[in-house]
């Protein structure tokens, strides 16, 4: 699903080599051995080491000993469910939202945009060229109380007077969603680029009508790009603990404000090590669960 | 009557896509604008007249110009040894058959998949069992690790449209197999090996999660920008945010320009 990011993939095809010389076969190694070398002492160790953490008991000062101690795991999520489950709710939110708003932006760039097509495309990624905290920091000026969403919105009466956007978990998904939308439409966009659009004709031809070709041809046909836009909208949500800081409360943490400050503030590393490989798990298991149910395996 | 329902019709998708292009350049606007902003309390958070001060003396804030000098390394450094793991693990896997391959693109997948809390957290775990202290070296370690899988990302798909009978073609010529890679395969893949290490540095640049956990004493752009989000972000931050911006357009325009003559010129 990696390479939905991006264009063609797939078709990736190696050199063949009908006789390989032995010299040859460890070409490929040499050339793996030092990013993996990397991935692994940076990644595959650290993770360990998380878990190794997050069974361990002990205090900072009289340091920490491997006591297989599962019951951090209990004590964590009756501690910090709400904010576990409010991380999820909001990150889907906001995932179902940019899949919405996003969806028909990457239709456009692919079908309607024609010569401006690259134009609109250095738009989406444009910007990420700003600061994301800065970014976040200026949702904060565009919808305070004196600000003018929120007066425009009182004047017509969709919000009482005392109404506010700020410090809503409205808000952080908005944030959210804003943040991460980019991810969703590029592989949209990379998907739907790919698909012939005499199929629509072709469709309209044997008289479907637009939703029906829509929901027939062009829905499924996008649906690679759907899965891996969703995906990469939805992890970063669900771990970013940004949003609820600029935007939110501190009654509405999500587990990235939680798992941060038992980490940087608290060092309680065994309940910060267990929150993370919860996130970690959970996420791992809602992606596999969701690339099964849309039937795109080959993917991951 | 009719007509305008059509044209509604023709134009629906176009312009809720322009909309939600809005949507994205708002809060971008916004930083642009209040960098002119000529801020009398400590909040930059409502606009009270226009002034280039911030413009003239962006580094009159302490800290700040320090701060994207340290940026501006570390992204310096992960690009380059980033992209240079990135590129090989790229050629592995795309031109390679070898035991193993499966395995190896879900490692270098995971990262992406992985949560930055998740990774920043397990980084810091790693680093604080060693017995190595936070700082410049660390964050250096934690930006190469999560670019790189962008790296083979971006690489591997520009590898993969490639033509190898181009390169048979060179073997044929009595070309070696240094100079066929020198003179056709690295031309060929550069564009992707470029957008990758730009994609390494500006995810580098701004990171903030991963960074806030490796960071030490370092105090990197975004670890400013967090720091002074408490006190109260002045103008010259907003002027940082904005040059960045204009700068990063004009990289890609000039790109597409000098594209545009060399194609004219074949």
């Amino acid at each position: 699903m990696t390479a939905l990011l991006t264009t063609p993939t797939g078709a990736a095809t190696p050199a063949e080599e009908p006789t390989v010389p032995p010299e040859r076969r460890r070409v490929p190694y040499l050339l793996l051995l030092p990013g993996l070398l990397w991935l692994a002492v940076f990644f595959v160790v650290p993770l360990v080491t998380l878990v190794s953490t997050s069974l361990q008991t002990g205090s900072l000062e009289e340091g920490y000993a491997l006591t297989f101690s599962w019951s951090t795991y209990s004590d964590v999520w009756s501690t910090y469910s709400s904010q576990l489950l409010r991380s999820f709710l909001y990150a889907g939110s906001a995932t179902v939202l940019a899949l919405v708003i996003g969806y028909p932006l990457a239709y456009a760039i692919a079908f309607k945009a024609h010569r401006w097509r690259n134009l609109m495309l250095v738009l989406v990624v444009a910007p990420f060229f700003t600061s994301f905290l800065l970014r976040t920091l200026a949702w904060k000026i565009v919808l305070a109380d004196d600000g003018w969403v929120v007066g425009a919105l009182q004047t017509v009466g969709l919000m009482s007077d005392t109404g506010r956007l700020l410090a809503t978990p409205a808000a952080v998904v908005l944030g959210l969603t804003y943040n991460f939308l980019p991810f969703m439409v590029l592989p949209l966009y990379a998907s739907l680029e790919k698909m012939d659009p005499l199929l629509l004709e072709a469709a309209g031809d044997l008289h479907a009508t637009p939703v029906t070709a829509f929901r027939t041809v062009t829905w499924p046909l996008s649906l690679p790009g759907v899965v891996a836009g969703t995906l990469l909208t939805f992890i970063p949500a669900a771990g970013d603990y940004v949003n609820v800081q600029f935007l939110g409360t501190p009654n509405s943490q999500m587990i990235g404000n939680v798992i941060e400050s038992r980490f940087l503030t608290v060092l309680d590393y065994p309940a910060a090590a267990a929150l993370s490989i919860t996130v970690m798990a959970v996420v791992l298991i809602l992606v596999v669960a969701y690339v099964r149910r849309v039937g795109a395996r080959e993917l991951l | 009557m009719n007509a305008v329902v059509q044209a509604v019709r023709r134009h629906a998708v176009m312009a809720v896509g322009v909309l939600v292009l809005v949507y994205l350049f708002l809060p971008v606007a916004v930083v642009v604008l209040f960098s002119f902003n000529d801020v009398t309390g400590r909040f930059n958070f409502t606009w009270q007249g226009f002034t280039l001060d911030a413009w003239r003396h962006p580094c009159r804030v302490p800290g700040m110009c320090e701060a994207v000098t340290a940026s501006l390394q570390i992204g310096a450094i992960a690009t380059v040894v980033s992209t240079a793991l990135g590129t090989l693990l790229a050629f592995a896997l795309v031109r390679h058959r070898f035991r193993g391959r499966e395995s190896t693109s879900l490692l270098v997948f995971l990262p992406m998949a992985t949560p930055e809390v998740v990774m920043g957290a397990s980084l810091l775990t790693l680093f604080v069992n060693a017995g190595v202290a936070t700082g410049f070296a660390t964050i250096v370690i934690a930006h190469i690790l999560f670019t790189v899988s962008f790296v083979v990302v971006t690489v591997k798909a520009r590898l993969a449209g490639f033509d190898s009978r181009l390169e048979e073609a060179a073997m044929d010529l009595y070309a070696n197999e240094w100079q066929t890679f020198r003179r056709i395969t690295l031309p060929l893949a550069a564009p992707g090996i470029l957008s990758g290490a730009l994609l390494a540095f500006a995810l580098s640049f701004d990171d903030f999660i991963i960074t806030n956990f490796n960071s030490g004493n370092t105090i990197t752009f975004p670890m400013f920008v967090w720091g002074a989000a408490q006190r109260g972000v002045p103008p010259e931050v907003n002027v940082v945010g904005a040059a960045m911006f204009v700068l990063a357009l004009l990289c890609v325009g000039g790109a597409e320009l000098l594209r545009r003559v060399r194609t004219a010129r074949r």
